[in-house]
């Protein structure tokens, strides 16, 4: 152990004294010399003759960065790799983007502002200051003002500071001295106890998120309404003799919008009672294209001759140009639509009863085509 | 005279700069020249033109007995001392009526809402008569001059009374008088600009625009009290009191308020933009098309950008010379403010900038020097009976 001098040190009882002192320090000529008080005391730069301090440049350049970052961040997100159109705006709406890049600015800002305060100017991990710890601390972080000049300081001189104290009706004056041991102290990071603390505290806290998401999140009353006082469709209810949930339509029921089809299993008849109710126009001529050309054409071909890009993966439908499908009537043709034949399934989903008589008027267009009449000449 | 009464300071009336009496008799001489050819050559130009002229006083005017208003409210120190050259731009307002009076004379003109043949078939509009007719018009533009006349006179009068008698209270009952004012400003500002300013475009409409409006008035008053202040202590018209660290708090509110005019110009229209409804976004349709893009865009960087990074560290906020040049700036950017506010609306087509504007612009800027100059000749310029007075000269960073 071996004590050496650090500073001289002077506790005064008011701010306006602090002042003073530093005011006077200063135009003594000394520069290694620091002031501790409890609070920030207005003018004490000025006393001190402090240059501007340097960390506006850090939040500067940190929060023109955040700027940048957040523009080109955005626009290359929503403008190249990714384009959305929201809203109708385009792929780089900016005013959109310019709460968001405040917000990243500002973030940004903030955090870099403390980090550089904390690990530039303050030095941290290194947390020992020969100051740490003296009775002079203990009462500047309480009630008095104090000011120190180090031996560093090239005009220091013990009794002259001295004298200088007493001339400035310091109420205390004492020298600090520290440990060198102490004080060149490394903080080790790779110290397995600091490393076993780090661990620690990931399992407490990778634990207790595990059982706040998983387990207390689902104690009553915080289940989240996942538990309702309802019968849904799957579930048992009593009120009724069956206990179903939901109950089964009145025998007879018809839904809206539906109309039964009379002639299930009876082609025939079908093909003579059916009448279509569309007159060939443009129009309803359009829609059976179309819907012909999406739905009938991957089996039958787009000229409804077998052909089709199908061909040869499952048995092949038949032309629809024989005698026999000219000859059946159009309600022969649209009872087809609605059950299939043989392979071919029933279509009644997929197309509509104005859609599926549309496309028995293309299909007669199609015949027509290879087997005109002699008055469409 | 010298006063011991609250603070042991020598203060000694001294003769303003005259330089500020020419300034102001020469420019409002020159303006109003130039104004009084605008109205016999152009009168509907002229008439918007003083749109902008008295909504620019009001912002002086107005903006600076907030300021004393809110210095009482929030017992500030640092601004004490200067709260008598608030006071004294506060005696703008007293000019209003005179400057409103032309108004009158062109009102078919400039608003739409009071041709009644119009109203009748727009069915919008005759849903907004009931509040946007001659008559009641007439009523709230009284009443906002009662209100403002009023507070002006009771609050400057106590606190002048202050000087001579010295008594505590008075500090006390002006404080009582602002928290009542406060209110009043608020209503009575939102609903000015309303009047005059939105209801240019009766159809369109902006829930945010009075507080748009207060930024810019308390920004210009800001700017034009930081500019005396830095002028008039380089003269050492304060003594030897004021120092750069008061220069430093007038850079940090003007900065703050750079920020906060940039922030709600921005709300107001980013939801615009955002919602996209056609009747709100002809407004700003009319002012980004044509030359108006070219002055809507120059306007970011005037009133915003440029302010922003001049006044940004801290040196440039205890510079006298650039407070002093950032402070002119300023009001100019809120002339500009103005003009893009009422402008759009006369020519449509683009942004129509010529003698007329410089006439009226420079009369502004006149009577406002000239005002001062006048008023400031027969009061202290600093309350030297306020009890806050000695603290506010010792304020330090």
């Amino acid at each position: 152990m071996s004590e050496k001098l650090y500073s001289y040190t002077a506790l005064f009882d008011t701010p306006n004294d602090i002042i003073h002192a530093a005011k006077t320090v200063t135009e003594k000529g000394y520069t290694k010399f620091d002031v501790n008080t409890p609070y920030p005391i207005h003018g004490m730069d000025a006393a001190m003759k402090l240059p501007p301090s340097k960390l506006g440049f850090v939040t500067l350049f940190a929060g023109l960065g955040g700027t940048a970052l957040a523009l080109l961040m955005m626009g290359w997100m929503m403008g190249i790799d990714y384009p959305i159109v929201i809203g109708g705006k385009p792929f780089f709406p900016l005013p959109a983007f310019i709460p968001i890049t405040f917000e990243i600015t500002v973030l940004l800002a903030t955090l870099t502002t403390v980090g550089a305060l904390l690990f530039f100017f303050f030095k941290l991990p290194n947390n020992r200051h020969p100051l740490h710890d003296t009775n002079y601390m203990k009462n500047v972080s309480s009630d008095k003002y104090g000011i120190c000049i180090e031996t560093e300081d090239p005009k220091f001189n013990a009794e002259e500071i001295k004298e200088l104290f007493a001339s400035l009706h310091a109420s205390t004056i004492e020298p600090v001295y520290f440990d060198d041991d102490e004080v060149n102290f490394k903080v080790v990071v790779a110290d397995p106890k600091f490393l076993g603390f780090l661990v620690a505290v990931a399992l407490f806290v990778s634990l207790s998120a595990y059982l706040h998401l998983n387990k207390l999140l689902y104690i009553v009353p915080f289940s989240w309404m996942d538990e309702q006082e309802k019968i849904v469709v799957q579930k048992k209810n009593d009120l009724f003799d069956n206990g179903l949930g939901m109950q089964e339509p009145v025998q007879g029921s018809v839904a809206r919008g539906f109309i039964p089809y009379p002639f299930k299993d009876k082609p025939e008849e079908a093909g003579k009672l059916l009448v279509n109710p569309l007159i060939p126009d443009k129009d309803n001529l359009e829609v059976g294209k179309n819907k012909y050309n999406i739905y009938c054409s991957p089996c039958h071909g787009y000229l409804a001759e077998g052909d089709s890009r199908l061909n040869d993966q499952f048995p092949n439908p038949p032309s629809l140009h024989s005698e026999k499908v000219r000859t059946w009537s159009d309600g022969r043709l649209y009872h087809v639509i609605v059950e299939g034949q043989n392979v071919m399934p029933s279509y009644s989903y997929q197309l509509s009863r104005q859609e599926r008589w549309a496309v028995v008027n293309y299909l007669r267009v199609l015949q027509r085509s290879l087997n005109a009449k002699e008055t469409d000449l | 005279m010298s006063s011991g009464l609250n603070n042991n300071i020598d203060y000694v009336k001294k003769d303003l700069p005259p330089l500020i009496n020419k300034i102001g008799i020469g420019l409002t001489i020159v303006g109003l020249i130039l104004v009084v050819l605008a109205y016999f050559t152009d009168p509907t130009r002229s008439a918007f033109n003083n749109i902008i002229l008295l909504m620019f006083l009001t912002s002086i005017g107005l903006g600076s007995l907030f300021l004393v208003a809110i210095e009482y409210l929030g017992g500030a120190v640092w601004s004490t001392p200067f709260r008598r050259i608030a006071e004294v731009f506060g005696a703008v307002l007293l000019i209003l009526p005179i400057v409103a009076i032309p108004i009158y004379f062109n009102l078919h003109d400039l608003y739409h809402w009071t041709h009644a043949e119009v109203v009748a078939t727009d069915k919008i509009l005759s849903h907004k008569s009931p509040y946007l007719n001659e008559t009641f018009f007439t009523i709230r533009i009284i009443g906002y001059f009662v209100i403002w006349f009023l507070f002006y006179f009771i609050i400057t009068r106590i606190s002048q009374k202050q000087d001579t008698t010295g008594d505590q209270n008075l500090t006390k009952k002006n404080v009582k008088n602002s928290a009542i004012f406060i209110p009043f400003f608020a209503i009575t500002l939102t609903f000015a600009s309303i009047d005059w300013m939105m209801s240019l475009e009766p159809h369109w409409f902006s829930t945010i625009f009075g507080v748009y409006y207060f930024s810019g008035t308390f920004l210009s008053a800001l700017a034009i009290i930081t500019f005396f202040v830095v002028y008039l202590n380089e003269k050492g018209v304060f003594g030897t009191g004021v120092v750069s660290d008061h220069y430093y708090s007038f850079g940090a509110l003007l900065y703050g308020f750079i920020n906060f005019w940039a922030y709600i110009a921005f709300s107001q229209f980013m939801l615009i933009w955002y919602a996209n409804l056609p009747e709100e976004t002809f407004w700003f349709l009319n002012r980004w098309e044509g030359s108006w893009l070219i002055f809507s865009i120059a306007f970011i960087f005037i009133h915003f950008l440029v302010p922003f990074f001049a006044l940004v560290s801290q040196p440039s906020k205890t510079n006298g010379a650039r407070l002093k040049f950032m402070s002119i700036w300023l009001l100019v950017a809120h002339f500009l403010d103005l003009y893009f506010l009422v402008m759009p609306t006369f020519s449509p087509d683009g942004v129509a900038l010529g003698w007329i504007e410089l006439g009226f612009f420079l009369l502004a800027f006149g009577l406002v020097f000239l005002i001062f100059s006048y008023k400031a000749k027969s009061v202290n310029l600093l309350p030297v009976g306020d009890p806050k007075l000695k603290r506010g000269l010792d304020f330090r960073l």
